[in-house]
């Protein structure tokens, strides 16, 4: 069970984008951004109230690539793999994030919490290849030298 | 202060201009999503602390004030993105154009070039022993003609009063003073816009169709779910200059009479929805937005949707779905968006350079539109430029204008002087233009003859060291991912195309599967149920088509000319340069290296999983590929 | 209106919706899997693309016909392009038919024999996914689905429950509930339409043949079968028998065969509903009860209310379902030691339903804290065991049902069809029974399949409005009116199934043969062939009340609240 305290976020959330059907995904990313994941229950609950069924709900949710039932880490880091940063080499910058964060394909976010690691089609920053995105900053030019770095630097913000 | 109606709009544009002509000097730094990556919101501030710092010196314009007026503004995309952040320093007329500036510059670039009328000479853009103080001197920016991107680069991308003191909204004033809608859709007709989305569909005949229909409510959408990797033309537009994608949209909804506007941004552009969001709470705030707008019967209200992630929301159907809160799937036409888009009412869909095309049409006039591109694809084009390429960024140049010209011209030709292979045009929709085709003009029309889309303007140069087996089997990658799985063509058969492709990547190709692709390839392209569905094979089509031979050497010979594929390169270690140090042998995962102590090493190439190690490691550069 | 041209002949064209129905008219089956004639277009399987005389490729279910249309709708092209796409589909199939519950009647399967696909060239890398076996009324098998949406627009359109979606994209998209739960631990109602309109056997009826081949071959026990009306004019389209025509003798003479010591008729205690529910009715209406009343025989509509209209619970009629009032007075029957004869009794009903299953479960209708039928079996399985039993149905001999549970009258026997309940409760409270007045309350405007009917009949001085409503989803529409004040009904019948039990979700199902009308007017034949039309003439039933009943009535005939 969910503490209360979520509830009554949710209701914030819903209350700005009102009760109706095409409400769903503005609330569902608010609420991600809240909690950086999509609680099951407050998928459930907002359902409930904008009128739609539970298994709409989750149709829509499971459609969006944004949306995840799994709680994610302080910092989301989303390396580009657009056609540009591909040419630039960004596939040993995912792997360095990997291997440096004990990650894989299958295991997106480190045990602590700290960093969920994904990937994403263009951060539309194409010039600056290879990029990575960490929250909503961009990072330009990778290499996985400066990965290291910048796990570095996270590390000792987020402790 | 509101705008309430024409009279109260001009003297607000007679005030702003007033404003900006008493700035002694304007900073204007380039916070389009390159720059702010390169670190530019840092120089912002860096610059705005030391001008507010400097006695005698304001930060905004305040009449009657004796001090200098030096004023720090956040720009869109100055285009050049490759060198950012950009910093430009304008004195009236005179602009200079600062490179790759960093904190430590800053003051120096006060001093000299703000106080003081001296130019940082380190931080131009320098080419070929020459140095460049005014933009529009530096080749990249002189070879283009912008309108679309007019105002990106020259003012503050959040001032509602700067974009009116530039002539912004005397479109949207000509319409609904001096035109009536039907006037709006025929000037717009007339110009022979066409949609700058993909499909090329002439703007003025949609909007014609949205405006003949029976039922008057309507709806006015923005795509900005810009998803082709290595495209960022209609975002640098949307966090650029968000007033005249919406000043484009009021002047649509005008048209063909309609109260509501949504803009559909991708998930990816936090900045773009930041500025837009920011320019309707402005315009809200002033009466722009709303009811009666500038005192007349237009009344209109603009709305917000993020993306979620799904690249085929950029289908016309998938967004209008996904806005009303479904799942982002196309569906069958007919009916057509025009007929029964959002909400099932008619719609006028168009992307972000559509709408920001509309002002200046409606401003010059269609036959002034005219003269630029050519006759079948009129106007101005985005491109954004990347790859391997000097000068990667965003651009506009007129419509047929040649590839060789944005390669070479625009684009300072080739990354370290390497060897033109092929350009991908059109992102996982297009397809490859080659050498053949870099005299050719880049319209529609041509452009499709060969097999590719203009698409939303996407261009990724690529060069010899490029596979273009790799290249089919990565946008084959995306489409297979981005499917949303309800077409059977699309969801099975991209995935079987993908599974051949890789096959063929890791060397293990046949030629029957090079037959089965491309019947595959066909099936889907004639059966998918919506046009991302359809033009997903093109990559794949387009590289057979052009590099045929470059498929076979990979299934035949089991060979990359290019050394990409892994699975095909072999490591070998010279013996010439082999000092028999047995690094590269301990150092290898498989244990697929042996050779005596100071004996030249050999490496097993059925044991070696091509993982680089001994490469990276071996001190006498003995290894190579083959 | 007009004329196209497919494959070179002229067909004419009236009102048809789509280039795909002018094409079948003009007796060509174009194949389709998501294509359903009820439910919204879908468009997704592609199978359905025809080419025009340009070359160019369109779905027919997505276009409108125009006239002079020219088109083609098997060229060496789309011949090829649609043996890709079942081959396509073939590969991410499950393809052990030999053990699936669909074969034979499977469209993908006939698809493939066809088009005489005979290998498939790619790896199926599709992972294996979990049955779900956890509703009583359906099995949900991810393994076996095509995508093509059926169930997810049936569940959504025409029942309005929507317990189904397409969950993921691309090639992880599944059919699934809300967190991939199980049916049954969902708002499922379990009317099964969903497995009729599923072209493979991704969603079947959740099986009870094996338990009843059990029950059958254990002398210790006396196994009682009970068969609902609808299965009648059903059963018999498999074995060549005319279709909609009542095929009961030769059912209770199978039922025989195969062991069952007692075959009574359902129809038999569709009167007894009738006895109780009118007199509820009138009860609430002259004692101010909570009105409107709504009927309570279809177990999938109940399940909707209490789940998602709990404040219309009291609305309900307390009155068991015909099955579950046959059971409970059987299982009493036998509770007498003398008629009992030391053998325990199960009792199978044979329903066109697969929410019964479920409705058996639900212990507001156990009697003494014991669930009253044992077992449900569908008209889909009644065809399989027969089929399995060897004997040959369609030249038995007719037999009539086992007294004392076997007489019943017309009214009894129009319980199967949308409007049948309602129309037997008038027959009840109108005094007169003789044939002109059964003609006119027929007039009264509960017949017929469109999907809300209203009307209003005089009734000791006083208007009664009925509302009428097959189809779940319009159920939702009917309460709406009722909640907004803009309809005062004193009845509400709704059965879950666009046209009533006769269309239930456990009936056999062929693709593409609408069998509503056929199955409905076999109904109304029974009736107007029987002896009585309404209950308190059944002189059986009379004799019940009077003899057994009297006392228990409240015990076995009515559900203990929702």
């Amino acid at each position: 069970m969910l503490d209360q305290s979520y509830y009554e976020k949710a209701d914030e959330i819903i209350a700005k984008y009102g009760k109706k059907p095409s409400s769903l995904i503005p609330i569902m990313q608010d609420i991600q951004g809240e909690y950086r994941y999509l609680p099951g229950e407050l998928l459930t609950y907002t359902a409930a109230q904008i009128g739609i069924t539970e298994a709409k709900a989750y149709s829509v949710a499971t459609f969006y690539e944004n949306f995840s039932f799994e709680p994610k880490g302080k910092y989301v880091i989303k390396v580009c793999d657009g056609t540009a940063c591909h040419v630039r080499k960004s596939m040993p910058i995912l792997e360095e994030l990997y291997k440096q964060l004990g990650l894989s394909k299958k295991k997106h976010t480190t045990d602590d919490m700290m960093f969920t690691v994904e990937t994403v089609s263009c951060l539309g920053a194409c010039g600056l290849a290879p990029t990575l995105m960490v929250n909503e900053e961009v990072h330009p030019k990778m290499s996985p030298e400066k990965v290291i770095a910048l796990l570095q630097e996270l590390r000792g913000e987020g402790a | 202060m509101t705008i309430a109606n024409r009279t109260e709009l001009d003297s607000c544009r007679e005030e702003a201009k007033k404003v900006l002509e008493a700035y002694d000097c304007r900073i204007l730094v380039c916070s389009g999503t390159g720059c702010i990556a390169t670190g530019s919101e840092k120089i912002y501030e860096k610059m705005l602390g030391i001008v507010e710092d400097t006695p005698g010196v304001a930060v905004e314009f305040a009449p009657h004030d004796e001090k200098e007026h030096v004023g720090v503004k956040r720009t869109g995309c100055q285009g050049f993105c490759e060198f950012g952040p950009l910093v430009r320093i304008q004195k009236g007329d005179k602009v200079i154009q600062y490179i790759k500036v960093q904190q430590d510059d800053c003051q120096e670039i006060f001093e000299k070039s703000v106080m003081g009328d001296e130019i940082v000479e380190r931080l131009l853009y320098r080419k070929e022993e020459k140095s460049y103080v005014q933009p529009e001197e530096i080749p990249f920016i002189a070879k283009q003609t912008r309108i679309v991107l007019e105002n990106c680069g020259k003012f503050d991308a959040e001032s509602l009063d700067e974009y009116i003191a530039s002539g912004g909204f005397s479109a949207l004033e000509k319409a609904l003073f001096e035109m009536t809608p039907a006037d709006v859709v025929n000037e717009v007709d007339k110009s022979g816009l066409r949609g700058r989305g993909g499909g090329g569909f002439p703007a003025g005949k949609k909007w014609k169709q949205v405006a003949n229909q029976q039922e008057k409510e309507r709806y006015v959408v923005c795509n900005g779910d810009e998803g082709d990797p290595g495209a960022f033309m209609d975002g640098s537009v949307m966090e650029g200059d968000p007033f005249k994608l919406i000043e484009g949209m009021m002047i649509a909804a005008y048209a063909v009479g309609s109260a509501d506007g949504y803009i559909y941004v991708r998930a990816e552009y936090p900045n773009s929805v930041a500025r837009l969001r920011h320019a309707i709470q402005v315009m809200e705030e002033r009466n722009l937005l709303g009811d009666h707008i500038l005192g007349t019967d237009f009344s209109f209200r603009m709305h917000i949707n993020r993306g979620a992630g799904a690249f085929v929301c950029g289908e016309g159907s998938a967004l209008t779905a996904s806005i009303e809160g479904n799942r982002g799937m196309p569906r069958t036409k007919p009916p057509r968006t025009v007929d029964k888009g959002l909400w099932a009412k008619p719609t006028v869909l168009n992307n972000v350079e559509t709408y920001a095309n509309v002002p200046k049409i409606i401003l010059q006039g269609a036959d002034w539109f005219r003269t630029i591109g050519t006759e079948g694809s009129p106007g101005t084009k985005t491109f954004s430029l990347t790859g391997s390429i000097e000068n990667t960024g965003l651009i506009e140049v007129p419509m047929g204008t040649t590839l060789r010209e944005i390669i070479y011209d625009i684009g300072g030709g080739l990354k370290n002087g390497s060897e033109f292979k092929a350009v991908q045009i059109g992102g996982p929709s297009g397809g490859c233009l080659t050498e053949k085709h870099l005299d050719e003009p880049l319209d529609f029309d041509s452009v499709k003859k060969f097999g590719a889309i203009v698409g939303s303007g996407g261009l990724v140069v690529m060069n010899v060291d490029t596979c273009m087996v790799e290249v089919a089997r990565f946008f084959m990658s995306f489409t297979q991912r981005e499917s949303c799985g309800k077409c059977t063509p699309c969801r099975e058969g991209t995935k079987r195309m993908l599974e051949i492709l890789e096959k063929i990547v890791a060397g293990k190709g046949e030629m029957e599967d090079l037959e089965r692709l491309e019947s595959l390839a066909e099936m889907v392209k004639n059966m998918s149920l919506c046009g991302l569905g359809k033009s997903a094979p093109l990559p794949v089509l387009s590289t057979i088509r052009m590099f045929r031979n470059e498929y076979i050497e990979h299934i035949v010979e089991k060979k990359c000319v290019s050394h990409t594929c892994k699975a095909m390169q072999n490591y070998y270690i010279d013996p010439e340069k082999c000092k028999g140090c047995t690094k590269c042998a301990r150092n290898c995962p498989v244990n697929a290296i042996s050779g005596e102590k100071k004996a030249p090493h050999v490496i097993d190439n059925a044991k070696c999983i091509k993982c680089g190690t001994c490469k990276d490691n071996c001190s006498f550069d003995a290894i190579e590929i083959r | 209106m007009g004329i196209m041209t497919i494959d070179g002949r002229e067909v004419e064209f009236t009102n048809e919706k789509n280039v795909l129905s002018v094409i079948r008219k003009a007796g060509i089956n174009v194949p389709t899997l998501c294509y359903q004639p009820e439910l919204s277009i879908y468009g997704a399987c592609r199978l359905c693309t025809v080419e025009d005389s340009r070359g160019k490729l369109f779905a027919s279910c997505s276009e409108e016909p125009r006239d002079g249309m020219v088109i083609y709708t098997n060229t060496p092209k789309l011949k090829k392009y649609r043996k890709m796409i079942v081959e396509l589909l073939l590969a991410a199939h499950c393809r052990d038919c030999t053990i699936c519950d669909k074969t034979g009647n499977c469209v993908l399967q006939d698809l493939s024999y066809k088009m005489g696909i005979k290998e498939v060239p790619y790896e199926n890398t599709r992972e294996r996914q979990p049955i779900d076996e956890s509703s009583y009324s359906i099995v949900r098998d991810p393994n076996k689905c095509v995508l093509c949406g059926n169930c997810v627009r049936a569940c959504r359109e025409l029942q309005g429950v929507e317990t189904l979606g397409i969950a993921f994209r691309g090639t992880d998209a599944t059919v699934m509930p809300a967190f991939n739960k199980g049916m049954g631990e969902t708002d499922c109602v379990g009317c099964g339409q969903c497995r009729v309109v599923c072209p493979t056997g991704a969603i079947t009826i959740r099986s009870n043949i094996d338990d009843v081949w059990d029950v059958l071959a254990d002398p210790n026990t006396r196994v009682v079968a009970q068969i609902a009306p609808s299965v009648r004019v059903a059963v018999g389209d498999a074995f060549g028998l005319p279709k909609g025509k009542s095929s009961i003798g030769k059912v209770v003479n199978i039922l025989h065969r195969m062991g069952f010591d007692e075959v009574y008729d359902t129809n038999f205690s569709a009167d007894m509903t009738i006895m109780e529910e009118s007199a509820e009715f009138l009860n609430r209406v002259k004692n101010g009860g909570t009105l409107p009343l709504f009927t309570s025989c279809c177990p999938a509509w109940v399940k909707f209310v209490v789940e998602q209209y709990p404040e219309y619970k009291e609305n309900l009629s307390t009155c068991r379902s015909p099955q579950g009032m046959l059971s409970a007075v059987i299982k009493e029957w036998y509770r007498d030691p003398s008629r009992a004869d030391g053998k325990r009794t199960v009792v199978v009903s044979f329903m066109p339903c697969t929410a019964k299953k479920m409705e058996i479960k639900r212990p507001n209708s156990f009697t003494k804290g014991e669930q009253d039928t044992d077992y449900v079996v569908t008209t889909t399985e009644l065809v399989k065991m027969i089929q399995a039993s060897g004997i040959n149905f369609a030249e038995l001999e007719p037999e009539q049902p086992d007294e004392p549970f076997g007489l019943a009258t017309g009214g009894g026997a129009i319980f199967g069809v949308t409007g049948g309940v309602t129309e037997a409760v008038i027959r009840r409270l109108v005094p007169e029974h003789d044939q002109a007045t059964i003609d006119a309350i027929a007039e009264f405007g509960m017949r017929g399949d469109q999907p809300i009917k209203e009307f209003t009949v005089k009734y000791d001085g006083m208007d009664v409005n009925v509302c009428v409503v097959s189809g779940l989803a319009n159920a939702h529409e009917a309460l709406r009116r009722v909640k907004t004040g803009e309809a005062n009904y004193h009845l509400i019948e709704v059965m879950a199934c666009k046209g009533g039990c006769v269309m239930g979700g456990g009936q056999p199902v062929k693709a593409g043969e609408c069998m509503s009308a056929i199955r409905t007017e076999g109904m109304y034949e029974i009736d107007a062939q029987s002896q009585f039309k309404a209950p308190d003439e059944n002189p059986a039933l009379q004799k019940l009340y009077a003899e057994f009943l009297d006392g228990k009535t409240h015990e076995l005939l009515h559900n203990e609240g929702y």
